[in-house]
């Protein structure tokens, strides 16, 4: 019975867990609730993707009415890839949580914290398995409105102002979709993301589909934080506790690339994008994102602001996969999801154990702190390398398809700006690096205990887990290959 | 509280005629316009309008915050519970035709127990976020 009901159950167990988590009392309580919660649907996250992992389709009918009158979820192996970085990452951010989230929030709060974080995880997921595409978007506001809680919870009293920035960039995000939406199911007179790449190529001339799609690919590029549009990204990420920008910055703009790799190459087809001046939009504002939010983040005082240009940066790297529109790019772009994720979180978790031993994320308070907690040290040093692209590690099997993909199409201009990006990667990771362990210790002569280990061991999880697919890239390869034949309109 | 007889005397007649109406347009969501979220507004105006006239304090009497904290709650699970009864009885999630011999009477009865969890969770989050906003500054 699980297993034909394996798609829906990931949306529906977190959905039931959220309200009762709601009303737990204490804080140890609310946290175990959350955990299983994320680890029973890490293992159904897992078992799906075993499932589609040959290329075959999961449908699941909602209600019992058949698509594309009912709600459908469908399921192929993109889905299930990014649903499973999902639930992976919620499953290793959860044990993160429960000594940084004590410290960080009001012990009142606690029990509501993990219900929107609950509540956040459903919403991504359920984006990741739907096949309406309204019932997209409205999982796209579940998963936003909850972020948005979230990133407002934070110690200091900016982070009311960087989730309200946030809201107000996100709410005109979710806007334009909508629009979008409206648009073509007054075209079309479907919402099923199956049907409508059916239904739409009879009316590709008509000028309304060409509005709706530029009203969806702004919408979402606004939500994966895409240059210029990023700039709501900085503060979220800055001033959410700590356990929250791990799995935001690990997940949330993740799942918007796919819904722009779904948008893009699924429901509109290459045919229709190679058109319009979509491709080389992506390719000079990934081009411009890489080099421009590169240099912003070498001159970023806060590590966490920091490490939030970077991210900007590696969602250029993204954009160029998707720009390039050929299977070596998307299959570059489909893997760097999988790959900033492990990156993003074991950097974010680093910092977010200096942040609970220091209690502040200013890189000048990191003074010589990297000699007292080695452990924490090592892992942001090799996350750092991972995000410049050392071989060996995750990162340099995306910037390899990626730089192949560049190549491939002549683009010389392209694979040199991946290359400076990643030296200007070395700067900024060096800039922490430098701080941290060669500046002497700061006059106060206050000494640091390294973090305890239940922040540790996810972090060391992470950053093993970097190595290993920088070392064994058949899983993420060979998904992101899998993957781009599934979507669909990409040339072989 | 000296010169608002008027106001007083109307708020206890209009009160119990809106919940009234809140309730009708809540069971009548199903053959008519209404439903869940509409009705819930309406309840909690009753509320809001008892709060506005005869002060914070008596209001948060009537319905204290926790109360309202368990209801915000109960009505996501009654909607999502209903999903998951009849994903035990053999269909899918929310596939109404398995929860009566009848698949007819099965679709009512759903429909009616989805948009009374609607209705419960929309009518306590509009009494949050009124009592949120009005309770600001007080302590």
């Amino acid at each position: 019975m699980i297993e034909s009901h394996i798609s829906l159950l990931l949306v529906v167990i977190p959905l039931l867990a959220a309200p009762v988590t709601a009303l737990l009392p204490g804080v140890r309580l609310p946290w175990l609730t959350a955990l299983l919660v994320s680890w029973v649907c890490f293992a159904l996250a897992i078992w799906q993707f075993a499932l589609v992992m040959d290329g075959s389709v999961i449908s699941y009918e909602l209600g019992g009415w058949a698509p594309p009158w009912g709600i459908e979820y469908r399921i192929d192996i993109v889905n299930a890839f990014v649903a499973l970085i999902v639930a992976g990452m919620a499953a290793i951010t959860l044990p993160y949580a429960l000594r940084s989230v004590e410290q960080e929030i009001p012990k009142h709060q606690i029990p509501l914290f993990y219900s929107m974080f609950l509540l956040c995880m459903d919403g991504l997921l359920g984006i990741t398995l739907t096949g309406d595409i309204f019932n997209l978007f409205v999982f796209l506001e579940i998963s936003s409105l909850s972020s948005y809680t979230l990133i407002s919870m934070g110690r200091q009293r900016r982070a009311l102002t960087a989730a309200y920035q946030y809201l107000i960039m996100g709410t005109i995000g979710a806007t334009f979709l909508l629009i979008g939406i409206g648009l073509i199911y007054a075209e079309t007179g479907t919402l099923n993301m199956a049907d409508l790449s059916n239904r739409l190529p009879a009316v590709f001339s008509h000028h309304t589909v060409h509005t709706a799609f530029a009203f969806i690919v702004v919408g979402v590029a606004l939500k994966l934080a895409m240059f210029p549009l990023h700039l709501w990204l900085p503060n979220a990420y800055t001033y959410a506790p700590s356990a929250i920008t791990v799995f935001l910055a690990a997940t949330a703009t993740k799942v918007a690339v796919y819904v722009m790799l779904r948008v893009v190459f699924t429901v509109f087809s290459t045919g229709f994008t190679s058109d319009t001046p979509t491709d080389d939009m992506f390719l000079l504002l990934g081009v411009l994102g890489v080099l421009v939010a590169s240099f912003y983040a070498i001159y970023q005082g806060d590590a966490k602001r920091l490490l939030a240009y970077s991210s900007v940066a590696q969602i250029g790297y993204i954009l160029l996969g998707i720009g390039f529109a050929s299977a070596l790019g998307v299959t570059a772009a489909v893997v760097h999801i999988f790959n900033h994720a492990l990156m993003k979180g074991a950097l974010f978790m680093a910092v977010g154990a200096l942040v609970y031993r220091i209690g502040s994320s200013h890189i000048t308070q990191f003074s010589g702190v990297g000699r007292q907690m080695p452990w924490t040290f090592g892992a942001l040093v090799l996350g750092g390398l991972s995000l410049i692209g050392v071989p060996g590690t995750a990162g340099f099997i995306s910037k390899w398809y990626l730089v192949l993909a560049a190549i491939e199409q002549q683009a010389w201009l392209i694979a040199a700006v991946i290359l400076v990006g990643s030296l200007l990667a070395v700067v900024y990771v060096w800039k922490m690096v430098e701080v941290l362990y060669f500046r002497p210790a700061s006059d106060t002569g206050e000494t640091y205990r390294e973090a305890p280990l239940s922040l540790l061991v996810p972090t060391w999880l992470l950053v093993i887990a970097n190595i290993y697919f920088g070392l064994n890239a058949d899983l993420t390869v060979g998904a992101a290959t899998t993957a781009v034949q599934v979507l669909g309109g990409i040339p072989q | 509280m000296k010169h608002d007889l008027i106001l007083r005397v109307l708020a206890k007649l209009l009160i119990p005629v809106i919940v009234l109406f809140a309730l009708y347009v809540q069971f009548h969501g199903d053959y008519g316009p209404g439903g869940g979220f509409q009705a819930g507004v309406i309840f909690s105006v009753a509320f809001i309008f008892y709060a506005l006239v005869f002060g914070l304090d008596s209001a948060e009497r009537v319905i204290p915050a926790g109360v309202l904290r368990v209801l915000a709650s109960l009505g996501v699970l009654i909607y999502a519970g209903v999903g998951v009864i009849t994903l035990f009885k053999g269909g899918n999630f929310l596939d109404y035709d398995v929860l009566s011999q009848n698949p007819v009477a099965g679709q009512h009865l759903g429909i009616l127990v989805i948009e009374l969890g609607v209705g419960i969770t929309v009518s306590a989050v509009m009494l949050i976020i009124f009592f949120t906003f009005a309770g600001r500054g007080r302590d």
